[in-house]
């Protein structure tokens, strides 16, 4: 088997638009010719869970699911969720962490802790890191919920995927009324 | 051009293209989207059923009828419909009939981890498992051939990682089947003692003909590698797991039609091979057949029975030498981000005001108030299946009765749980005098697979108005009295406390109905998109007694409490329990 899979992890907090995210890129993948397969756990995150989605693509692809030190990059839109999925990004691989805080309900009510120094300890430990808030960027344009469009703009420059027609794949798959508003963010995504 | 689907979205894909007439499921993490997008479908009679067995009966009986019908569930589900499922395996099918159970290893949404295949050798049914979505979309068909040509219901096993994972898939057209004719033949489907064990001698022979069928059919196949050293039997997305570990080098028989087993041609792959690995997830299914019929094979003795199989699980266990590279970590204690009833969730109320009560025992049920059970609430004592907050609340109360304990119970249980399985119990209850206090939480709606029609909804699965079964008319009828039933407005914590209380001093049946809908509701979402909690820091005394609320929308940072606006829906609990006012709604 020519083994030419290449894996991306998408961690994340119910809401902030990673399955979507995936979808595109999943979407984008296959128009270009690559096998996909797409994998999410999404159990409760409606409930403010985490939520992981498993993006491989290649010739052909086994398993969608990405193994423990196998993901070319992993893009944490919560800057905890880099930490707690960190032992998935291959040696070498590239981090992308949206600069944003989400406390769980044991940090909110005090039982647990949200570390300080998270981002300092990651760029100490990963050479490949891109770290910006693309929270912060998304409110700019206009709203906070194309964070997830920046990070995959992001994703698509650390996985050198520019050249695949992503814009014709945002406009089917996100609301026509919004769609400006993504192509914008996409595109500061990628100058990321 | 291929399309990527779902499992789940291949499977109501694959069932509409072999000509269905009539799905019904209860909704079930990892199966609900299975009917959510058969409902597009509107050439097929869909429908969410009162639960799983009343799902598979509808599909059994419009099989009878002559059609081709299907029934969904996921794999607990699969016990509540096992009553029917047994007995169809003798009385068989006229149209094709299909049960589609989706197994949950690893736990994601469920209560427990069982293995569903020992349903099809238990009630002697075909059993089917695909292995990606292309093969959810090809093998319901063959599924519905299957059934028809040995007049069987079939089983067809999928897990979570097969009903969410998007695969590209090769679609079909639709074939047109017409319902069969029926004709009455009390010796096939009235399964009396008499003609029951007459049907049985008709299953042994349907048995014989289908493990002639499991020999020769493509479903088993064997793709050979180039050396043969290794052999691997697997099914199910675990084929795709040893494929990524194993590649192309090593032979794999791979199992897709796995009840009855193919016996010849285990034994003659594993002759072929020098070394053979039994590459499933959970359960030893295939390993015990392979061992039973004298064949010597590598499985549980080093993969683990317990959690989701994985590509690292695989190598690990089989081949550690190769062991994949060691990825990151940083040194950083990582806070839990635990699941928890969301901001302005209607039940929080009921399980702040119960939750104050020392001596009161919460038997809890499956649904989102499962999260009863979550600190800083830490209501629930219990939970178990569907329905058991109640009936396991009777059983609670007659012990504590024995014990001359003075523990108080509440059960708690939502609409669609209610409907699904709390009717009962609560007859129970009633008939067998057992004090207890049944809470419905009823939000009007299926609220954590993801908002799907029930009883109390007044809409069909197919989007048509419906009668909306009154709750209260039904307690009443069930024989609950009428001054023992509250109906309540949840985010009233006042109306909530003289409910509890008078439901706690109650020496009979008390029935407490908590009605508002589901705040992530889009309609609901809308209405209160204004409507907003603050926190006067001059007032606040930092008491921190509204976090006991457990809401996330509130936060404790740099030694004050701040309420997050973007997920605040202006409840008012928070504001309710403050005994400063120094909460305020901000549009008062």
């Amino acid at each position: 088997m020519t083994n030419d899979t290449k894996s991306i992890l998408l961690v994340g907090v119910g809401g902030q638009g990673t399955i979507l995210a995936s979808k595109i890129l999943s979407e984008g993948l296959a128009r270009k010719g690559y096998d996909v397969k797409m994998s999410e756990i999404h159990g409760m995150s409606q409930r403010g869970g985490s939520v992981t989605t498993h993006v491989r693509y290649g010739t052909k692809v086994a398993s969608p699911v990405v193994p423990e030190g196998g993901a070319d990059v992993l893009v944490a839109f919560e800057k905890i969720e880099a930490v707690r999925w960190l032992q998935y990004l291959k040696p070498g691989g590239s981090l992308v962490v949206n600069n944003f805080e989400i406390y769980s309900l044991p940090v909110l009510t005090g039982a647990a802790k949200y570390p300080g120094d998270v981002i300092e300890k990651l760029k100490a430990e990963v050479p490949n890191i891109k770290v910006f808030c693309a929270s912060e960027i998304a409110e700019e344009l206009g709203n906070v919920k194309a964070q997830n469009i920046v990070l995959l703009g992001a994703l698509v420059k650390a996985m050198g995927l520019e050249n695949l027609d992503w814009k014709s794949v945002l406009k089917e798959l996100v609301p026509a009324q919004l769609y400006e508003l993504n192509e914008k963010a996409f595109e500061v995504g990628l100058a990321q | 051009m291929k399309k990527l689907l779902t499992g789940n979205e291949a499977i109501a894909r694959g069932a509409w293209e072999a000509g269905l007439h009539v799905a019904a499921a209860y909704p079930g993490t990892p199966s609900t989207e299975i009917l959510e997008n058969m409902s597009q479908y509107k050439d097929v009679y869909s429908e969410w059923s009162t639960n799983e067995k009343v799902a598979l009966e509808v599909a059994a009986g419009a099989s009878i009828a002559g059609a081709r019908a299907l029934a969904a569930m996921k794999h607990v589900g699969l016990n509540v419909a096992a009553d029917p499922l047994f007995t169809l395996a003798y009385t068989g099918v006229n149209g094709g009939l299909v049960i589609v159970t989706a197994d949950d290893p690893g736990l994601f949404s469920s209560q427990n981890e069982q293995d569903n295949r020992y349903y099809a050798s238990h009630a002697k049914i075909a059993m089917l498992e695909p292995s990606d979505s292309q093969e959810c979309l090809d093998y319901v068909k063959e599924a519905f051939s299957i059934s028809e040509e040995f007049d069987t219901p079939v089983l067809f096993r999928v897990t979570t990682r097969i009903c969410h994972s998007k695969t590209l898939v090769e679609t079909g057209e639709k074939k047109e089947v017409a319902v069969r004719p029926y004709a009455k033949d009390s010796s096939k489907y009235v399964m009396a003692p008499a003609s029951a064990k007459k049907r049985k001698f008709i299953l042994d022979a349907r048995i014989k003909r289908m493990k002639e069928f499991s020999e020769t059919t493509p479903l088993n196949r064997v793709e050979k590698g180039k050396n043969s050293e290794i052999g691997i039997v697997t099914s199910g997305i675990s084929y795709h797991h040893a494929k990524e570990i194993f590649g192309d080098d090593v032979s794999y028989l791979r199992l897709g039609f796995t009840w009855p087993l193919p016996e010849k041609k285990i034994r003659d792959f594993a002759a072929s091979v020098k070394t053979l690995y039994v590459i499933e997830e959970n359960e030893p299914y295939l390993e015990d057949f392979i061992k039973m019929i004298g064949v010597d094979c590598i499985g549980r003795d080093k993969l683990p029975w317990i959690d989701e199989l994985t590509p690292e699980t695989v190598q690990r266990s089989l081949c550690p030498e190769s062991a994949a590279p060691q990825g990151y970590s940083v040194d950083v204690e990582v806070p839990p981000r635990p699941p928890v009833l969301c901001a302005g969730c209607t039940h929080r109320g009921f399980f702040y005001e119960v939750g104050k009560y020392k001596d009161v025992v919460v038997t809890g049920d499956i649904g989102c108030y499962t999260l009863g059970m979550v600190p800083p609430l830490s209501v629930t004592d219990t939970v178990i299946c569907m329905g058991a907050s109640v009936s396991g609340g009777v059983g609670f109360q007659k012990a504590v009765e024995k014990a001359k304990r003075n523990e108080k119970v509440f059960a708690a249980i939502g609409d669609s749980t209610f409907f699904h399985s709390g009717i009962t119990g609560l007859i129970d209850a009633v008939v067998n005098k057992s004090p207890i206090v049944v809470n419905i939480l009823d939000n009007r709606i299926t609220a954590m697979t993801g908002h799907q029609e029930n009883p109390g909804t007044g809409m069909t699965l197919m989007g048509e108005k419906t009668h909306q079964v009154d709750l209260k008319a039904l307690c009443i009828a069930c024989g609950v009295k009428e001054e023992n039933i509250r109906l309540i407005d949840p985010y009233m914590l006042d109306e909530t406390k003289e409910a509890i209380k008078t439901g706690y001093e109650a020496n009979e049946p008390f029935v407490i109905i908590t009605t508002a809908p589901c705040a992530l509701i889009k309609d609901v979402i809308k209405a209160r998109a204004n409507m907003k909690c603050k926190v006067d820091q001059d007032k606040c005394v930092k008491c921190k007694l509204c976090m006991r609320s457990g809401c996330p929308a509130l936060n404790f940072r740099g030694g004050s409490v701040y309420i997050d606006r973007a997920s605040c829906n202006g409840c008012t609990i928070c504001l309710q329990i403050c005994p400063k006012q120094a909460i305020s709604r901000e549009d008062a």
